[in-house]
């Protein structure tokens, strides 16, 4: 795409006075939409623009965090075992799964629906995965890997080509889909499993590993500096290279500030996760490969959400469908790509489960799941009503829903104030989406 | 509105038999009413054949040519028989009272909708404009109405949305950006803090000439505009009015709708009257006055008009 357009020769052209006739008269809610990485100088007006921004809604990563480091010091101050490296270990084991499934949702609601079947769908294809697993002929664990991603986001895409075709509520169609899926994980587990009393064993292996495994010490460290510098990198070349094209970037300070952060968070989890939290005599030490497999979703899905014309299309279907429309994009393409890869998300949520419960069972509360899974978006900023929130706001919901669950069964309170508790926040979440929605269109 | 029936047993497809002999000599000052009256000639059986032998005539051919469109929605009758030609270089103007087809018949260029009867010929050719892209494909742009921008995104991903510049299978940010920035220069929009605001935060005025930008910054060879002044201030109405006349400098061909009869005589060389879904006039813009555009907007007839040029169309009026 070039400028030679018929506007070239417009820059020669006398122009009449009318410099500032598109005056804003609202700098206020002008900035409010704005990312302040591009509209700001320096690191107080960031601060500022940041803050006008944190009342709309819109405000990225850091009121999750800090609601997240309110919550862990509040259970913290309540058990001294909370901290331990035991238990963060434990908790991101719990936080994994509720993050990626999590992920899967952010594809669908960012165009407005919604997918209620992936809860048991998830399962379903774990189901496979472990069927195929079996001794005494175990496939090769990539193809039962593959089999267990395939099912549930070819289910996923089905529905997503049911709710654009006939242009039915999704929200309708993949309940039928959640029923459909549980009858399908039944009727599966019987072949699979027929003396099983409905449950399949993971066999140890590579995916059995995924929890209980973990990179080796020294490993981590190299894996973590990498995965810094290379972040640090990528932002500091991107600013370079749009100040080099003379546009605006953000302030330095703000990108070493982000890159700092980023390096904080990577040694603390390589630092929990080499400590010894080994029972006894037994020594376990090492993050465990789970992490590294979520941090690798949530940077591929990212890269897929806010790098590329497809990321750019569930945007801006989310947005306003009839401009997309307009614009000449496939509404029926993008949206059963993104049900699809919503499922294929939750294929890999159902693999990490089955890792770490270490089978599948026709016993699992896809329901409840799904309903985390939403809540872990909600909670990370993904609106309810299409258009705005990230993948990382997942993986972050989902570390406050799994907090609140381990911190009070720490406690040791029972499921009562579990639920209650995720129903709190939860509906505070979606009290702050719904107000800066409403904000956003009467500013 | 006549029954659909009366309409088709009517001979009204004089225009399509006759533009293809007379449109190449008549195609530079168009003839008041040319495509408009052809209900009292007599009809010919074979559009089709002969439409697309006016293609290869001679460069004087418009570049967008309506033969015979019509557009029901069920029962409802929304364009009947309409004839237009529009020519590179010139800004047509198309009025009517509300709901006499207008916003249809851009749609049914911009390939939002198609047609079901007639052809679009484009550049002689016949198009078939099935979705939108089809007809940006052909260098059909339209600024709606309602502007058709995503809230959501910033400045530069609305004005390339469904054009994105790809590089290494990665949004080119940059490229876009400074393309945006450019063009939106070009159109002295000067107060836009940041080319990656959220359009949500803009202005009417704002939004207005992103929408615009939108449109011209693909090289587009038909840029319809449809009420593009209905929500402007006055300074702003300038500013677009001012870029209509550029884009008609450089040799391409606009649409305005416009409910604003003193935008449509300041802009507009050619004037296309609808009403209840006919095409009751077609001419330049000279040949019309203020209060002639009325009379036709309202009854379909004008004796102002009779009364100094081209015969009005009694064809269409005397249904209603």
């Amino acid at each position: 795409m070039t400028t030679e357009g018929p506007l070239q020769d417009f820059a020669q052209a006398p122009l009449p006075e009318t410099s500032g006739s598109f005056e804003s008269d609202d700098t206020a809610a002008e900035v409010a939409l704005s990312s302040p990485d591009v509209i700001a100088d320096s690191l107080g007006e960031y601060a500022k623009i940041w803050l006008t921004r944190v009342r709309n809604g819109d405000s990225g990563a850091l009121p999750v965090i800090l609601g997240l480091v309110v919550i862990v010091i509040y259970f913290q101050a309540r058990s001294s075992l909370f901290l331990s490296a035991g238990n963060l270990v434990n908790l991101a084991g719990q936080a994994a799964w509720i993050a990626v499934l999590g992920m899967a949702e952010v594809f669908v609601l960012l165009l407005g629906e919604i997918d209620l079947s992936i809860g048991y769908t998830a399962p379903l294809g774990a189901t496979f995965t472990c069927w195929l697993l079996l001794p005494p002929h175990p496939a090769p664990w990539p193809l039962a890997v593959l089999v267990g991603l395939a099912v549930p986001a070819i289910f996923s895409g089905l529905q997503g080509l049911i709710v654009t075709r006939l242009r039915l509520p999704s929200f309708v169609v993949t309940l039928a889909g959640q029923l459909l899926a549980l009858g399908l994980l039944l009727e599966v587990m019987d072949s699979a499993a027929p003396n099983g009393g409905g449950t399949i064993r993971l066999y140890p292996g590579v995916l059995a590993d995924i929890y209980s495994g973990s990179v080796s010490p020294v490993a981590g460290w190299i894996v973590m500096a990498a995965a810094v510098a290379g972040a640090g990198s990528l932002f500091l070349v991107r600013d370079s290279r749009r100040r080099a094209s003379n546009l605006t970037a953000p302030p330095l300070s703000v990108t070493l500030l982000k890159i700092a952060a980023i390096a904080v968070a990577g040694v603390v989890v390589v630092l929990v996760g080499n400590t010894n939290r080994g029972v006894g005599f037994t020594v376990v030490r090492g993050v465990p490969w789970v992490v590294l497999v979520v941090v690798v979703v949530v940077f591929v899905w990212s890269v897929l959400l806010g790098r590329t014309r497809f990321g750019r299309y569930v945007y801006a279907i989310g947005g306003n469908a009839e401009a997309a429309r307009r614009a000449g994009i496939s509404l029926t393409r993008i949206r059963v790509l993104a049900f699809t890869l919503c499922g294929l998300t939750a294929g890999i949520m159902g693999i990490i489960y089955t890792s770490y419960l270490g089978s599948v069972s026709t016993g699992v509360q896809g329901g409840q799941l799904v309903l985390l899974a939403v809540a872990a978006a909600v909670i990370g900023g993904v609106s309810l009503f299409g258009g705005r929130g990230k993948m990382l706001g997942a993986v972050l919901g989902g570390l406050i829903v799994a907090v609140i669950y381990n911190g009070l069964e720490l406690l040791g309170l029972g499921a009562a104030p579990q639920y209650i508790w995720t129903a709190v926040v939860l509906l505070a979440a979606v009290t702050v989406d719904t107000l800066a929605r409403r904000r956003s269109t009467t500013a | 509105m006549t029954t659909p029936s009366a309409d088709d047993a009517r001979p009204a497809n004089a225009g399509r038999a006759s533009a293809p002999d007379s449109g190449p000599d008549q195609a530079r000052e168009p003839d008041i009413i040319e495509q408009g009256t052809p209900d009292q000639v007599a009809p010919a059986q074979a559009p089709t054949a002969q439409a697309p032998a006016a293609a290869g005539s001679n460069g004087d051919q418009p570049l967008l040519r309506l033969v015979d469109v019509g557009k029901s929605f069920g029962p409802v009758r929304v364009l009947t028989r309409i004839n237009l030609d529009i020519p590179i270089g010139q800004v047509t103007a198309v009025v009517g009272d509300n709901g006499a087809g207008k916003s249809t018949l851009i749609k049914t260029i911009s390939g939002i909708y198609t047609q079901d009867e007639g052809q679009i010929l484009w550049e002689g050719h016949q198009v078939h404009l099935h979705t939108p892209k089809d007809a940006t494909d052909l260098g059909i742009a339209t600024v709606y109405q309602d502007l058709a921008l995503a809230d959501n995104l910033d400045i530069v991903a609305n004005m390339f949305l469904g054009h994105e510049v790809v590089k290494r299978f990665q949004l080119d940010e940059i490229a876009m950006e400074k393309t945006a920035r450019k063009t939106l220069a070009d159109l002295s929009v000067v107060t836009v803090r940041s080319v990656r605001q959220a359009v949500g935060s803009l202005s009417g005025g704002q939004r207005q000439a992103v929408a615009v930008a939108r449109a011209v910054m693909r090289e587009a060879k038909l840029v319809i505009l449809d009420e593009p002044t209905a929500a402007l201030g006055v300074t702003q109405t300038r500013v677009v009015l001012d870029l209509i006349k550029r884009l008609k400098s450089q040799n391409i061909a606009v649409i305005v709708i416009s409910h604003n009869l003193n935008d449509v005589q300041s802009v507009a060389d050619r004037i296309a009257v609808l009403r209840l879904g006919r095409l009751v006039a077609v001419g330049p813009a000279s040949q019309y006055d203020a209060e002639s555009i009325v009379d036709l907007m309202t009854t379909g007839t004008s004796k102002r008009l009779a009364a100094t040029s081209a015969e009005p169309s009694p064809g269409s009026s005397s249904d209603h």
